[in-house]
């Protein structure tokens, strides 16, 4: 009679043992990546796998999910779904999500392709594997939930070829751009620990929750079903760092710098999420700053209490971070407001009930720093002098964030860094990114700087108007410019019934 | 209560995404085309790889092949995530079913000693070179140029992680669940004469650089060969041998080289079709490549099968060279 | 004394499972939010398959958790009989 196996010594039996030592070619050819970051690893077989799923439960598992959101997809489009959002401009946060979010997923999965063929211990080398698989399901979800809003809103309809071009699309871009050009080990910390599990709660939750509070079903239904694989993905980034701290003393130094930046990278990205949850969403979920609060100071600092054990310690300028949670979704809207001829998605300025919830969310900035310019920008519009900001920003050398975040201890003061290399000078928005530049000048001399590539004619056109319109692909007149009376306005207000 | 909406202002603005529009027509797309077409990014990429800077993020120049247009790779299938593990889901339902009829009624008990001996010498090993298989498809997936054939390679290689596992199961059952067969295997996987062309043969393509070359080596060339011994011919020598029942263990591998050749030849002939670079590429890397595939199974497929098993396996191989428009 | 959390989504099948996490971990809390079902303890949280089995009244695999599950934290052991979230500290 056959014993009967746990799910440990069965997972062993069917996968760790899959691979085996060369004898006929060199392995360090077939996995040539794994020494070039300084990272030691002793011994693979040590590696504790996060989830044991054998790959007919996967499949299992992921069908039974599938099917039950695709469902749902089906019967969100055949009952027009659509009109049941609180407003159409709520819809103006998931065209940030399928434009600037879901490309990141794709960047995953081929992220997690590469680390999942470049690990030479095959237990790390499978989670990876699976991981790019359900990265793929995130994109290809989130698509097919877009698909319905795509067909009766603007700005969803070139959403690959924006991700390539668009100004505020390479901070996304740029941040899985850095990721993926990184060695095997700084991709884990990055994504796997840094983003999946230190950050990942920042962009979901809010994103999902102002869903469901604003009633976009589709949104709320993808959002969930990827969440459930978040949580193996989540692990899978905790397992990482462990294991490499415990490999061998010399990758402490290396996994905190990591740790170090990719918080800061990360945060950043984040800006585009304390915009959505404070300015974009009708019904409000909770504040960024109470976001952060919840989802960063007190769930991170379990977390980092856990790694202390290691060494490791908070990364730096969580404290600047801490700062900066009073005055972030602010500034970030204020920069969008100017540009929303750029843009394409809509902005507007916040109601008057909306301003009333910000302040009392804010009180220590709002009213002092913000609500006058907002207040302002109002009544302007009232005039019938809708302001835009006609120049081109600067923009950041390693966030590529425009610059107008300010210094905290005076938040009227834009702040400025900069650094000189072989004789070229290069602004940074904050002490992060600079920081993050000065380690490794070489790689952030490359970035692609939507601003700069337009002064130097990369982007087909001499004009902003034609860069626009032609290099971006935006409908002029659709996709960008101010809510108020834009086609999507209109066209909600004729399904509604309102004038 | 019904719902207030006039029909008439429910009118979409637009059918489709404006680049499968501009594939397909201004028309309702389906979820493949909206999940596949134009989604990797092809250009303005930020930063060198480190770990290959002459090279950018994606890159059609890790391939000696070369496409107008990569979206070209159509899965036949269609498969997007969805209807993949759904697909899938179904075929590990049977699977479930057999091994678990497979082993409740304890019909390993009823194979003889020989049998035995060589399912674990012969298919159990062969957990191995699926493995193999796992690495040389994701490897497409992270260095290979646009969704359409990306993802379908992933799925590739998944498949054989999945099968691999099944393999590791066979020897599972022969062995009570001791793992013992697992390692026996493993020892001739290492050590026994008869598997080392095929396991110096799965050493070389780990350490092969381009994707497409190894895409040919592996799911056309490796896959049509070893599919058919141990898949096809060695499957009826054990019916011919009194053990019908192991075939119960080998369906799912069967239905699913068949599902995927779909995908493989349809791979192969657009690629050929492309341009007669592609298939003078093409040619050579078969040309290279397959007397070292066939020699390394040679010793399997005689001791296996006796050596009228080789030439009918390559005469499979010849139809699909043939179908992909190669070597004419 | 750190906090470790499972959130679940808000179905039928969860709150089979939320009733044996009770059960099982008295000092738990439970809070439920719009479409989620939020659990949290000190240190650590256990959630096992015959409790829950029991309350659904069928057999039950540890890894159908991945079809509910929203979110955790913690360092996570998976076996055949439960699972288990811990801060090691």
């Amino acid at each position: 009679m056959a014993t009967k196996l746990n799910i440990k010594d069965k997972y062993r039996l069917l996968t760790r043992d899959l691979d085996w030592d060369f004898d006929y070619q060199d392995r360090k050819e077939a996995f040539p990546q794994e020494d070039f970051e300084g990272i030691k690893i002793t011994d693979w077989s040590k590696w504790e796998d996060p989830f044991r799923l054998t790959m007919d439960a996967y499949w299992k598992y992921q069908a039974e999910k599938e099917k039950k959101l695709y469902a749902i997809f089906d019967a969100f489009s055949q009952n027009n779904g659509h009109v049941n959002v609180t407003d159409a401009r709520y819809v103006n946060a998931i065209k940030l999500f399928l434009t600037g979010v879901s490309p990141l997923e794709y960047q995953a999965h081929q992220g997690f392709a590469a680390v999942g063929r470049q690990f030479s211990g095959v237990g790390a080398r499978v989670a990876c594997q699976m991981q790019s698989l359900d990265e793929l399901r995130h994109v290809q979800t989130q698509v097919h939930a877009m698909s319905h809003y795509n067909k009766f809103f603007d700005g969803f309809h070139e959403f690959p070829h924006m991700h390539d071009r668009v100004w505020y699309l390479s901070v996304p871009k740029s941040f899985f751009d850095d990721a993926r050009s990184a060695g095997p080990f700084e991709f884990m910390i990055a994504i796997g620990f840094s983003f999946e599990y230190v950050l990942t709660n920042l962009l979901f939750v809010p994103f999902m929750s102002g869903a469901a509070y604003n009633g976009d079903m589709a949104t709320v239904t993808f959002g969930f079903s990827a969440q459930s694989d978040e949580a193996r993905h989540m692990t899978l980034g905790l397992e990482v760092i462990k294991f490499l701290l415990e490999q061998h003393e010399d990758n402490l130094p290396i996994v905190q710098k990591w740790i170090n930046k990719w918080l800061w990278r990360g945060y950043r990205v984040l800006a585009l999420v304390a915009m959505m949850m404070d300015y974009m969403l009708p019904n409000k979920v909770m504040s960024w700053k109470e976001a952060w609060e919840v989802y960063f100071e007190d769930a991170a600092g379990s977390l980092f209490k856990d790694l202390a054990r290691y060494g490791i310690v908070m990364p730096d300028y969580v404290e600047t971070i801490a700062k900066e949670k009073e005055h972030l979704s602010h500034q970030a809207w204020w920069i969008f407001y100017n540009f929303t001829h750029a843009s394409a998605f809509h902005t507007w300025i916040p109601s008057a009930k909306e301003l009333d919830w910000l302040s009392e969310k804010y009180p220590s900035t709002f009213d002092q720093y913000y609500r006058p310019r907002f207040e302002l920008a109002a009544e302007m519009e009232k005039a019938g002098e809708r302001f835009y900001c006609s120049g081109l920003p600067q923009l950041c050398q390693v966030c590529q964030i425009p610059m107008g975040f300010t210094e905290m201890d005076n938040p009227t003061l834009i702040s400025y860094r900069d650094s000189v290399y072989k004789d070229d000078r290069y602004h940074f928005c904050s002490d992060g990114c600079k920081t993050i530049f000065d380690d490794e000048p070489e790689k952030y001399v490359h970035s692609w700087l939507p601003v700069q590539q337009i002064f130097q004619g990369n982007c087909g056109g001499a004009d902003v108007e034609t860069v626009l319109k032609d290099y971006y692909r935006i409908n002029m007149g659709a996709d960008n410019m101010e809510y108020a009376g834009s086609p999507d306005d209109l066209r909600w207000k004729a399904w509604k019934g309102v004038a | 209560m019904t719902i207030e909406i006039k029909t008439a202002t429910l009118e979409p603005v637009r059918n489709t995404f404006a680049h499968i529009e501009r594939r397909f027509g201004d028309k309702p797309a389906t979820r493949y085309q909206e999940g596949t077409y134009d989604l990797q990014a092809v250009a303005n990429f930020h930063y060198k790889p480190m770990w290959q800077p002459e090279y950018e993020l994606n890159d059609t120049r890790r391939t000696a092949i070369q496409m107008e247009d990569w979206y070209a790779f159509r899965d036949p299938r269609q498969f997007y995530y969805g209807t993949y593990v759904q697909q899938r889901a179904k075929m590990q339902e049977v699977a479930e079913s057999n091994y678990s009829f497979f082993e409740k009624r304890n019909l390993a008990d009823l194979l003889s000693d020989e049998v035995k001996a060589k399912l674990i010498r012969f298919l159990v090993p062969l957990r191995h070179v699926e493995h193999t298989a796992n690495l040389n498809n994701v490897y497409g997936t992270a260095y290979g140029y646009g969704t359409a054939i990306t993802q379908a390679l992933l799925y590739d290689g998944m498949d054989r992680f999945g099968i691999a596992q099944y393999l590791s199961r066979i020897g599972l059952i022969f062995d009570g669940n001791t793992g013992d067969k697992l390692a026996e295997a493993k020892t001739y996987w290492l050590q026994e004469e008869v598997w080392q062309g095929m396991r110096a043969l799965c050493e070389e393509t780990l350490i092969t650089k381009d994707w497409f070359e190894l895409f040919v080596v592996q799911d056309l060339l490796m896959d049509t060969l070893n599919y058919d011994i141990f898949f096809n011919q060695f499957e009826q020598w054990l019916r011919d041998n009194g053990a019908q029942d192991v075939a119960m263990l080998m369906e799912f591998m069967q239905n699913w080289h068949k599902d995927t050749s779909r995908w493989v030849d349809a791979v192969m002939k657009t690629a050929v079709a492309e341009s007669e670079a592609n298939k003078a590429t093409l040619e050579t890397w078969i040309s290279a490549w397959r007397p070292k595939v066939e020699a390394a199974l040679a010793p399997l497929a005689e001791e296996m099968l006796g050596a009228q098993a080789l030439p009918l396996a390559q005469a499979e191989l010849d139809k699909r060279l043939n179908k992909a428009g190669l070597f004419k | 004394m750190s906090k470790v959390y499972i959130a679940l989504q808000d179905n039928e099948e969860s709150r089979y499972i939320i009733e044996a996490m009770e059960e099982d971990n008295p000092d738990a809390t439970v809070i439920r939010q719009p479409a989620m079902i939020r659990v949290e303890n000190e240190n650590k949280l256990v959630i096992r398959r015959e409790t829950v089995e029991e309350k659904i009244g069928r057999d039950w695999n540890v890894q159908e958790l991945h079809m509910n599950l929203i979110t955790l934290a913690g360092n996570v052991d998976e076996d055949d009989d439960q699972l288990t979230i811990e801060w090691k500290q």
